[in-house]
This record gives C-alpha cells, structure tokens and sequence, in this order.
C-alpha cells in the first residue's frame, strides 16, 4: 500500500446558491481543488452525494459531472452512505490511490438542498433510516436527536445549556471563514430561545438547509511533496435502528472507526491537534468527542461549556464551524471537514488558525450514527 | 408506496409481531433475518407484550411530508415488558403531560394517507395505559 496525500483542496460557500445548480457548484469546488494541486490529470472520479436522486431527480452523477468537468473516459462513480457519503468517499479515493489503481483522483462531494421544499428536505433527510419502521412512525432525523438529546439529559445531568454551548461555540468558530455559511457569534440566550424543533432539541441547535462542493485531488505522497498526509481513513457500521440499541448514547460506529483508524495512524486521542465532528444537532457533537474517546462518556456536554473544545482549548473542535456554523450540505459536508482538516494542517486556515497544528481528524456520520467514517491527516 | 410494499408489513404492524430466536431467545423487533445477538438464523416470530413504558420521547414539530396532518405529534422510543424496543407515535395525551417512565399500551391507528398511491396507512402508536 502507498502512502496517500491529499494535494489539492476545493471548497465553495456554503449557502442558499439560489442562482447556481447542482453542477456548478461541483465544477466550481473541482477547478479550485485542481489549481490548488496544480493538475487536472485525474484518472478517477468519485462524488460524494446524499439527496440529488429525490432533490433534482438525478441519478448517475459519475457521468454527468465528469462531462462537465471535460473528463470523460475517467471512470467516475457516486458514493451514497446518506450525510456520510462524503467521509465513504474519500476512504475509497484513498484506497484506489493507496492500492495503485489510480494515481490522481478527485474525490468531490455536492449536495444542492435548496432545491427542496422543506418538508422534502425533513423526508430525504429520514430516508437514512429505515422506511418500514423507523421513517413510518413521522420521526424526523432531528426527532431522532431528540430521543437521544433527553435521554443524555436524564442520564448524566446534562443542562440544556451546557449542550446548547456545542452550537455557541460552533459559531465562535466559523467568524472569519471564507466558505462558512454562518460565520457570526450567537449567544447562547438566543439559542435557548430559539422554537423548539423537536423537543428538547431548539432551532438554533440543529444545523441548516445549505447548498455547498468540496473537493480533494489525492495523489500518492511521493508525488505531492506540498501535500498532507492520509495518516488513516476507516469506516463503520453500526446498530441500524435506535430501537435496537442496548446503549442509546453510544455510537459503536464512531467507536469501531476511531479505534481502527488510531490504530493504522499510530496515534491515540492525546495526539490529535484539531477535530472537526459531525454535530447535525449539537448532541451528536457531543456524543462523537466521547465515542472519539476525547472525553469520558457523560462528560462531554460539560467538557464543551467549559471552553476544552475552543481553538485556544484542549481539544479545538469544528474550527470553521462545524455542520451548525460552515454548514452542512450533507453529501458533501465529510469532504468539507476533511478540506479543513488539511487547511489547518497546512497553515493555510486564516483567522481561523490553531497554531501549531500537525494531526487532525475528521469525524462523518450516516444516519443517527449508523455509518461513521473517520479521518486522519498528518502534516508530511 | 406500493401496494404489495404495504401489504408485506401488515402483519408485523397490526399486529406487533417481532421475531425471536431459537439458539439464545433474544427478541427483537422489526424482523430482521438474524439475531442481532448471538447471529444465529433460526428465528421464529413472536407475538410480542403491547404494554411497556417510554424509555424517552420527543415532540416532532417539523414534520416530513404525508405527516402534516398530526403536527405537532409525540414519538417516543418504548421498552416492552417483554424487553424488546419499538419506536412509536405516542397518542391520547398533551406533550406536558407525558414522562420518561410512564406505562403506555399499543392501539391500532390510521398513520399515514399515501400522496402516490392513495394508500391509507394503518399500524401500531401507543397510548397511556390505563391501569
């Protein structure tokens, strides 16, 4: 196996793009992360996409955008495993360039969400889920959250606010970021006075409809000396159905991923520099910092109110935003974290810079957990 | 949805029927194929209890389309008194009435009115139990 290094990094705002489409955004990410690598010459394409099938009724992305990137003849597929399709995809990128079945390949994540109508958006949102018996019910994803958020509450004494804090801090982040979609402090009165979108879980805490590509040229290391290294990628399944979960505030897929790929990276929680998890609500941005094993179980929400996951703190965590504050395009939000990941590790992260940064792993969630992938970049 | 889709499920939904299995006894619902405990293949259904109580609940405000008509509504994830656990619809009771803990019962209800096929959608919420 090679060592893989990411070379090139495209990201576009995130935002309501009322005036550009589903391929435009894609191309746009593209020809950044090319000029960002300094080529074109990719022989693999693959996008990372959750709702275009029910958002624009469109299928076969591989052919369409790599047409419309003037690629054709690369073999070009889509990558689904819904909000985690963009951390899938960028683990199978990395495998094809690792194994020697490509030497360049784009991995480029896009999802057009304003498109839909709001309720289309909550129903493709519950299509991670089982139809039959779990969407069946009306729960929506961030119902799901809900579920979990009260019984995190009930379970180990966790204050509304000090959940709440997770979205605060979040927007602390994002100000400055060029590509975020919400870059601006919200205080937390204002969280917690925000309508309840399902209780106990309010507005303010759940991230957004946004339109948004990220894109990444991977390239073995020895052929991308300015690039940064692929430490490890992992993904994992876990329990399908929250009914069928003996813990429900636990994800064993973001336990399964993170050993896996701390292990092939060498590295332990106490090594990594940065973070950047999945928090659709803020609870599931606290329950990843424990499953990631960067914090006891139980003590997460506390550990976030305290300042530790702050860019100055133990842990800085969702240095742009996160899904709350850069926002959350979900196909493509995986690829997101992971551009940033690499902008941080490269110095090249702004206002938005943890100094010293040389480890960094990406967290990406399918479902309420049910698929994770995880990770980690090492400056070379 | 299809009508054949519908017509697969109406048993396990009218009539709570999970499945259990016949190396370790581990019960689980819905039907899956293999037990999620021990792996084992050979399964049999399994009527399971209707009574339990709400484990944690939330109030959906927001909802997907072909639910417009129940919003707000509650849906809490329920633990059986055999064990087992069953997301749900909660009906008959104001949202700042419900508790974590209370004894809920299943009752058969109109769920959902399909948009694509006109289908009327049937199968288990649970209510307070009145005991």
């Amino acid at each position: 196996m090679r060592a893989v290094a990411v070379a090139g990094v495209g990201l576009t705002k995130v935002s309501e793009h009322w005036e550009k489409g589903l391929q435009d955004l894609f191309t746009e990410a593209a020809h950044k992360a090319f000029e960002d690598a300094g080529t074109k010459e990719i022989d693999a394409l693959y996008v990372a996409n959750m709702g275009a099938p029910i958002l624009q009724g469109q299928m076969h992305l591989g052919a369409m955008l790599a047409d419309a990137l003037g690629m054709r003849g690369v073999p070009a597929l889509s990558v689904g495993a819904a909000s985690a399709s963009g951390g899938v995809a960028f683990h199978e990128g990395v495998k094809a360039v690792a194994s020697g079945f490509a030497d360049c390949v784009l991995v480029g994540g896009v999802e057009k969400m304003s498109d839909g109508l709001p309720e289309e958006v909550y129903s493709i949102l519950a299509m991670a889920e089982d139809q039959e018996y779990t969407a069946y019910t009306g729960v929506t994803n961030t119902g799901l959250n809900a579920l979990i958020h009260r019984s995190y509450m009930e379970t180990y004494g966790a204050t509304a606010e000090e959940i709440a804090m997770f979205a605060v801090r979040g927007h602390e982040h994002a100000v400055g970021s060029k590509h975020s979609q919400y870059p601006f402090k919200v205080a937390i009165d204002r969280v917690l006075a925000s309508p309840m979108e399902a209780d106990p879980v309010h507005m303010l805490e759940c991230a957004a409809v946004g339109d948004g590509a990220a894109a990444m040229i991977l390239m073995p290391a020895d052929k991308a000396p300015e690039g940064v290294e692929v430490a490890a990628t992992s993904v994992a399944t876990g329990p399908y159905y929250l009914a069928g979960r003996k813990d429900i505030l636990t994800f064993d897929a973001v336990k399964t991923a993170a050993e896996r790929a701390y292990k092939v990276a060498g590295v332990t929680p106490d090594d990594i520099d940065l973070v950047e998890v999945h928090d659709e609500t803020t609870i599931t941005g606290v329950i990843s910092l424990e499953d990631l094993g960067f914090v006891e179980k139980g003590k997460g929400a506390s550990y976030v109110a305290d300042g530790c996951t702050m860019r100055e703190g133990e842990v800085p965590t969702n240095t742009f935003g996160g899904l709350k504050a850069r926002g959350h395009p979900l196909g493509a939000t995986g690829l997101y974290q992971v551009g940033e990941v690499a902008l941080q590790l490269q110095g090249r992260a702004g206002p938005c810079q943890v100094e010293g940064a040389q480890v960094g792993l990406a967290e990406s969630l399918g479902g309420l957990g049910s698929t994770c992938a995880v990770t980690i970049l090492r400056r070379g | 949805m299809s009508v054949p889709r519908y017509w697969r499920e109406t048993k396990y939904r009218y009539r709570l029927i999970g499945q259990m299995c016949a190396q370790c006894g581990n019960a689980g619902f819905p039907r899956s194929g293999v037990c999620s405990a021990c792996g084992s293949v050979d399964l049999e259904e399994v009527k399971l209890a209707e009574t339990g109580h709400v484990v944690t609940w939330t109030v959906v405000r927001n909802p997907p389309a072909g639910y417009m008509e129940y919003a707000p509504y509650l849906v809490a994830l329920v633990e059986l008194d055999d064990g087992v656990r069953v997301l749900s619809q909660l009906v008959d009771i104001e949202p700042i009435k419900v508790k974590t803990g209370m004894r809920v019962e299943a009752a058969f209800r109109r769920v959902k009115v399909d948009g694509g096929s006109g289908i009327i959608e049937y199968g288990y919420k649970f209510r307070p139990l009145i005991e």
